[in-house]
This record gives structure tokens, sequence and C-alpha cells, in this order.
């Protein structure tokens, strides 16, 4: 049985969730770019969640939880996207055939781990991936991964699995699909709206989350022992998490950026010109970071926690001024 | 970060996939350009798998010396740890931490085998023995 959805183009990104919402919305008739997606639905964050542990180490995320990009956009767009998750994995196959069978372009929550056309060394028990599935040959789903620059295929099974992966994040077969989309235009209200949500997050006054949450992340990072296994895994993984998994802290700078300079050709809001350029500047900074802890990861530099906390604490220092201009210049 | 700037040192783990990062072009416009990825994102990466596998093989050392169990080596070789486990499975870490015991796993019934086999992708028989 081969099924497809027409017309459907398949456009690489940058993160799993705006890039399926960007490419999602845009085969449903609201054309909107990656960039535009992560931005209005205010994605970007810092996030430092001791108590969730991954492999044993914390979770530090660079940008809202799963589903807040897809959730945000069908606000903005005034529209209404069907979630729907299965007990039964068989039922959640069927009713993937069914809905690809009415033409429809359907997207998963997925495990990383489970998904054989992603790099043997990528492969980590992560369940919050996000794919799109456009039709099926045979007993090959036709899938657009966001992440990867060609579609892919991907055997039923092996989907399945993928689809009812168990553990934190559990995807539980998610699927969904946008029911009704009632606005198509991106207006300079709109993104102003969301600007101001991104610099609430960014600035608010929970310890753990936005700026508040890098400090809080250097001070446990100049605590570290210095001749330490523990330690030099715990930086690297404060890396991965900004490098690898989903694009990362400096990839995220980078993608609002591409965000505020988009915005700024919309009628009064020019000035979001500038503060893309100083966001990617930002971003290479981030980078700077990563590249620091990765030498001393390979033991080119000596460990040195406090030289890494501090850079963590002018990164915060940099992105509350930057917030705090931004808020003003919108408000 | 500008164009020629974004990293194609060929980031070994990404296998044959190129990632997309948003850099500036000699316009100043920001693009999506494919990246072959950096040294950096290879470091932490196989830092990651590394600790994995040496998880792995020091839980197979400790089985052929008959002190640990293969259940022990085969959920390091899956990438997955006790915590992980225990969610996926459904059962308590200090069972699972019991079931570690050689003579305890030797003993298990079929159920909780199966359980085990089905949480770590593989089938019984593979899961009773070492690579």
């Amino acid at each position: 049985m081969n099924m497809l959805a027409e017309g459907f183009q398949h456009r690489h990104a940058a993160h799993c969730e705006s890039g399926v919402a960007a490419n999602m919305f845009t085969y449903y008739g609201t054309p909107i770019s990656e960039a535009m997606a992560f931005g209005l639905s205010s994605a970007l964050s810092f996030a430092y969640l001791p108590f969730v542990k991954i492999t044993g180490f914390p979770l530090i995320s660079y940008r809202m939880p799963p589903r807040f990009i897809l959730k945000g956009l069908s606000k903005a767009f005034h529209s209404r996207i069907h979630f729907e998750t299965f007990r039964d994995p068989q039922a959640g196959m069927q009713r993937l055939d069914q809905l690809l069978a009415q033409g429809k372009l359907v997207g998963l929550q997925t495990s990383v781990y489970w998904l054989p056309y992603f790099p043997e060394d990528m492969r980590f028990h992560f369940n919050a991936h996000n794919l799109l599935v456009f039709g099926k040959e045979g007993d090959d789903y036709l899938i657009s991964d966001p992440v990867g620059e060609e579609p892919q295929r991907c055997a039923g099974a092996d989907l399945q699995r993928a689809r009812f992966a168990k553990g934190a994040l559990a995807p539980k077969g998610l699927l969904y699909y946008p029911e009704q989309i009632r606005r198509s235009e991106i207006s300079p209200h709109l993104v102003r709206k969301a600007i101001i949500k991104t610099t609430r997050i960014m600035l608010g006054p929970i310890p753990l989350i936005g700026v508040r949450g890098m400090r809080m992340l250097a001070r446990k990072v100049a605590s570290l022992k210095t001749d330490d296994d523990y330690s030099l895994n715990y930086v690297g993984h404060i890396v991965r998490m900004q490098e690898e998994i989903g694009t990362g802290g400096a990839g995220f700078r980078f993608l609002y950026g591409a965000f505020l300079q988009e915005a700024s050709s919309l009628p009064g809001l020019s000035m979001l010109a500038d503060y893309a350029d100083r966001l990617m500047t930002i971003g290479d900074e981030w980078r700077a970071f990563a590249l620091a802890t990765a030498r001393m990861v390979k033991g080119r530099d000596p460990m040195n926690p406090e030289t890494l906390a501090n850079q963590l604490r002018a990164l915060a220092d940099r992105e509350t001024s930057f917030f705090r201009d931004l808020k003003k210049v919108v408000a | 970060m500008e164009v020629n700037e974004v990293p194609q040192e060929g980031n070994r783990t990404l296998g044959h996939h190129r990632k997309a990062l948003y850099a500036r072009d000699d316009s100043g416009r920001v693009i999506i350009v494919p990246s072959r990825g950096s040294e950096v994102d290879e470091t932490v990466t196989l830092q990651a798998v590394e600790r994995m596998h040496a998880f792995a093989d020091d839980a197979k050392r400790r089985a052929y010396a008959g002190e640990t169990s293969p259940l022990e080596y085969w959920m390091w070789a899956k990438r997955m740890d006790v915590a992980l486990l225990s969610q996926v499975t459904g059962l308590w870490q200090w069972r699972i931490r019991r079931h570690f015991r050689p003579a305890i796993f030797s003993r298990l019934s079929p159920r909780l085998l199966a359980r085990y086999a089905e949480a770590l992708g593989m089938n019984i028989e593979a899961l009773r023995r070492l690579p």
C-alpha cells in the first residue's frame, strides 16, 4: 500500500520541534520559517533542573519543554492541533496508517534510540524527538526528520518501537496534525507579544529558569573538584546538552537571532535587526564556552571549574542586559 | 557566527549526516548552513559514548568473573542505567540490582526475563548470554 501527502516539501532545520512545526504549518497553508516558528512560540529559554537526571546528570535545557512550540504556534495562528496518544501500540500504528491514507501529514513524538537511520553514536535514550510522516511505501514509512538534510525511511516495526519507547517523557505513541488554522498572517503585534513572553521567561523570578538558572549552574560548576572524572563528565554533559541534543544553547541563540532578523522586516520593528546581531555575538560566546570545556575534557587544558563558572556568569550577565533592552524596545 | 565560521571539521559521531546551523552571510543575512560538525561536539559525544562503553566493559569482566549477571552488561550495552531500566520495565531499582546477582538472575522466571528482553530490545536467549 503506497500513500503520500501530496506536495509536501522537506526542509532541513536546526531543531526538531521548530522544524516539524514550521514544515507542518507550511504544508497546511501557513508558510512559515523555522526561525519564525521558534520565535513566535517564545521557545527560547534556559533551565537547569538538578532533580531530573539524565544518565546521572542534571537536565539542562536551552529551550522550553516539548510541545511548547506546537502549542504556542497553534495559539498564535488561532488554530487547533489534534494530539492523540495510545495505550496499545498496534492501535497507534493503525491510526497513523488511517491518517496517511487520507493524505494527511502527521507529526510524531519518538525516541531517538530506536530510529535506525540515526547515526550510531547519536542514539541515546531521549524520548522527546519530533518528526513528520508524509507517506508509506510497502512497510516503509516516509519520514521527514527536520534535523536530517534529506527525507528518511523507517520500517514499521522500528517506528513502532520508537513511538512507544518508555521512560522519562515517554511519547506514548503521540501523533498530531492541525485540524484547523484560522490565521496565516504574521503581524507585528504577534511578534511583540512573543518577544515579551520570552523576556519574561529569561528574566523571571524562578532561580532555576532563565538567567538565574545560568547563575545557579555556574555555582554548581564552581563547586566541582578539579581532579575528578565526574567533574569532567559533568562539564562535558553541559556542552553535550548545549551543542548536540536538539541544537543546544549556542544553536538556539543563533536561531532566535534569525527570528529577530526576519521579524525586523515587519512594519515598526526595524530596530530588531541590531538585536539579532547582538544575540549572534552572544551565541558565539556560548560556543567559546563549549570550546573551553572541550579542551579540558580532551586534556589539552587543565580542568578549571572556576574559569568555566566565570564564563557562565559572564553569559548570564550578557543575556540579562540583552533581554532587558529587548523588553524595553518592544514594550 | 559567520558562514565561513560554521564548523566543517567532520564530527565522526554524525556519520554522513550534516546538521543545520544558523550563520550570517556576507550581506549580514542569517541563513541555514549545513555543518559537518565540530571537534567540540565530537569530543563531548564520544565522552558520553565511551563512558557507557567503559561501564559495559567493566560489567562484562565482572560477569565473566561471576560477580554480576549478564543483565547488567546488557543494560550498559543498550546505553541505559538502573534508573532508566527501572522506568522502562516498571520494576523497582532495588529489584533490578538484586537481579544483577548471578545466582538470582539464573533463576528468574521467563516472564521477568521477557520483560527485560522487551525493554532492551533483544530476545531472552541473547539476554542470558554474554558476548
